[in-house]
């Protein structure tokens, strides 16, 4: 028998104290937790930063630091500081130290490096041993320059390499999300499938149980043949349909789960109703990658955002919205003939089609609309310049059939426009063949 | 007619990384689940018609029966987060569903 706690959905989301208190009378072997997801978009790791508050990381890892240290059990995290790249793993080591040497303990941490250089890609674009991903796009050795950072997505092998170490706590880059959960486990010779497939329902923390919620925790216990799954609180319950469902959640094909040491199949598996709180989980089956391909983000820079949030309540202006906006681009091309190519422009109208744009079917338009003036230029100047232009233009444009001769659009700040900071994209998100690659452990005693 | 809120216990879009956007219907009772899967109700044609997507926007669909769900991939307009995104998410794409009604 293996018990696993996984407090949280993403380091830092939190849990109730009481929860960490029956988390221990508990007295699980591992406590393992998630830090990382694309789900935030591209511009965290764009800029290597985490997308968590460092305070309410801290606020976590006290908690945990405490419990792995009472217990005397080891502590993993998997894609530390969120992206998982070498400047958010340093983060989260800076802060794990912090609370060490707060409550003078000693430990032995094991820091795992996930980034991928430059080069190693461009080998791989070279020889062919790269692959697009989930509709991600081909990409060429000339697309590298403008790529800031790029990690690779691994699997079981370096918190097992790192836990050889006799190290307390393991902080890895960007780890496949049940990766820290299922490492330790499959080292002591449990399930693959099973131990991976718990790792993956972990993950999430209590959003796999009802009432779901990423700010609390579960317990997983693995036996030789199933596994078992409930909430560390009592007001919560795993039922089949809240695990069963979780297997389908944020991803593609819920029989085969592929991650970097190869695939889950749960095409065999059953989940049992054990109790009213815990849910058993058999037949999950693991099928072994004949090759390493591990999965590598890189996001390029685009641009510097600048952003003008206004409100328009003019029935007469809201009837004739869409062309009142096209006619703006047009004024801008105008007005700036000589840089056409150098900014692009975006109107988010809240109350038409904000939140799906041309996926929106319903026609109607609200009473009143919140517009969100979007403009991105590489250059921070011609953004301000541009956006400016559009405030001052659109608040005293002159539409067909006006009355409201004072100005168009309502204000709810001064200023009226903000620099948003810096936009990139996913441009790398592919899988690479890295068949000898080893991954960077340092150890380090606090 | 009843209205996919009525049949359904979970209606949700999220993305399946930047690209893709998944989209989970967790039906309520497992005969009317297993009528629209036999009849493949949940074809690539309803999600294009749904959103307005070429057929070749519809990755894939698939069936889930352990909790009587279906799932749909289609492609994003724009990855999470690159210019011209709307929701990084994508977890509220869903809405049109909650409109379907359906003769079961």
């Amino acid at each position: 028998m293996f018990k696993i706690y996984s407090p949280t959905a993403i380091l830092g989301y939190g849990f109730p104290e009481q929860s960490y208190y029956n988390a221990l009378e508990i007295k699980p072997d591992l406590v393992a937790v998630d830090a990382g997801s694309t789900d935030p978009g591209p511009y965290y790791l764009g800029r290597g930063i985490s997308f968590v508050d460092r305070g309410a990381t801290k606020r976590d890892l006290k908690y945990l630091i405490n419990m792995v240290h009472k217990l005397d059990i080891p502590l993993f995290i998997g894609s530390a500081g969120g992206c998982g790249s070498k400047s958010s793993v340093d983060w989260t080591f800076e802060i794990v130290k912090e609370i060490l040497e707060e409550n003078n303990w000693h430990m032995k941490i094991a820091i795992i490096y996930t980034d991928i250089p430059k080069d190693k890609i461009k080998e791989s674009i070279t020889n062919g041993n790269i692959k697009t991903l989930d509709g991600s796009s081909e990409v060429g050795v000339e697309d590298l320059e403008s790529i800031t950072n790029i990690v690779a997505q691994v699997g079981i092998d370096p918190f097992i390499e790192g836990y050889k170490k006799s190290v307390n706590i393991i902080i890895c880059g960007r780890s496949y999300d049940p990766a820290p959960f299922s490492a330790l486990p499959i080292h002591y010779g449990y399930s693959k499938g099973l131990s991976l497939h718990l790792g993956k329902i972990l993950e999430c923390g209590a959003i796999a149980a009802e009432p779901g919620s990423g700010r609390d925790g579960l317990i997983g216990v693995l036996f030789d043949d199933h596994f078992e799954v409930f909430p560390i609180n009592e007001n919560r319950k795993c039922t089949v349909t809240s695990v069963a469902a979780h297997t389908l959640y944020e991803k593609s094909d819920p029989y085969f789960l592929h991650g970097p040491d190869g695939i889950i199949d749960l095409t065999t598996t059953t989940f049992t109703q054990k109790d009213e709180k815990t849910v058993i989980v058999k037949g999950s089956r693991f099928i072994e990658g004949k090759e390493k391909w591990l999965k590598v983000e890189g996001t390029k820079f685009v641009g510097i955002r600048g952003v003008c949030i206004a409100g328009i309540r003019d029935p007469i202006m809201i009837s004739q919205i869409d062309e009142i906006l096209e006619i703006q681009r047009e004024l801008v091309r105008e007005n700036f003939r000589d840089m056409t190519d150098d900014y692009q422009i975006y109107f988010h109208v809240y109350g038409k089609n904000g939140v799906m744009g041309e996926w929106e079917r319903f026609n109607g338009v609200s009473h009143e609309l919140g517009l969100v003036i979007e403009v991105i230029s590489k250059d921070i100047n011609i953004t301000k310049m541009i956006l400016g232009y559009i405030r001052s233009t659109l608040l005293h444009y002159g539409y067909k059939g006006r009355i409201a001769t004072a100005g168009n659009l309502a204000f709810p700040f001064s200023p009226s426009e903000v620099i948003w900071g810096e936009v990139f994209e996913f441009k790398l998100y592919h899988l690479i063949k890295l068949d000898e690659y080893e991954f960077p452990i340092k150890v380090v005693e606090v | 007619m009843r209205s996919m809120v009525e049949l359904a216990k979970v209606i949700r879009t999220k993305n399946s990384g930047p690209f893709i956007l998944t989209i989970d219907i967790i039906f309520k009772e497992k005969e009317v689940y297993e009528k629209l899967k036999n009849m493949d109700y949940f074809s690539k044609n309803f999600w294009a018609n749904l959103y307005g997507l070429k057929g070749s926007d519809v990755i894939s669909v698939i069936y889930f029966d352990p909790v009587c769900a279906v799932k749909a991939n289609i492609k994003r307009k724009v990855p999470s987060g690159s210019p011209g995104d709307s929701d990084v998410y994508g977890a509220q794409q869903h809405a049109p569903l909650l409109e379907v009604k359906i003769d079961v």
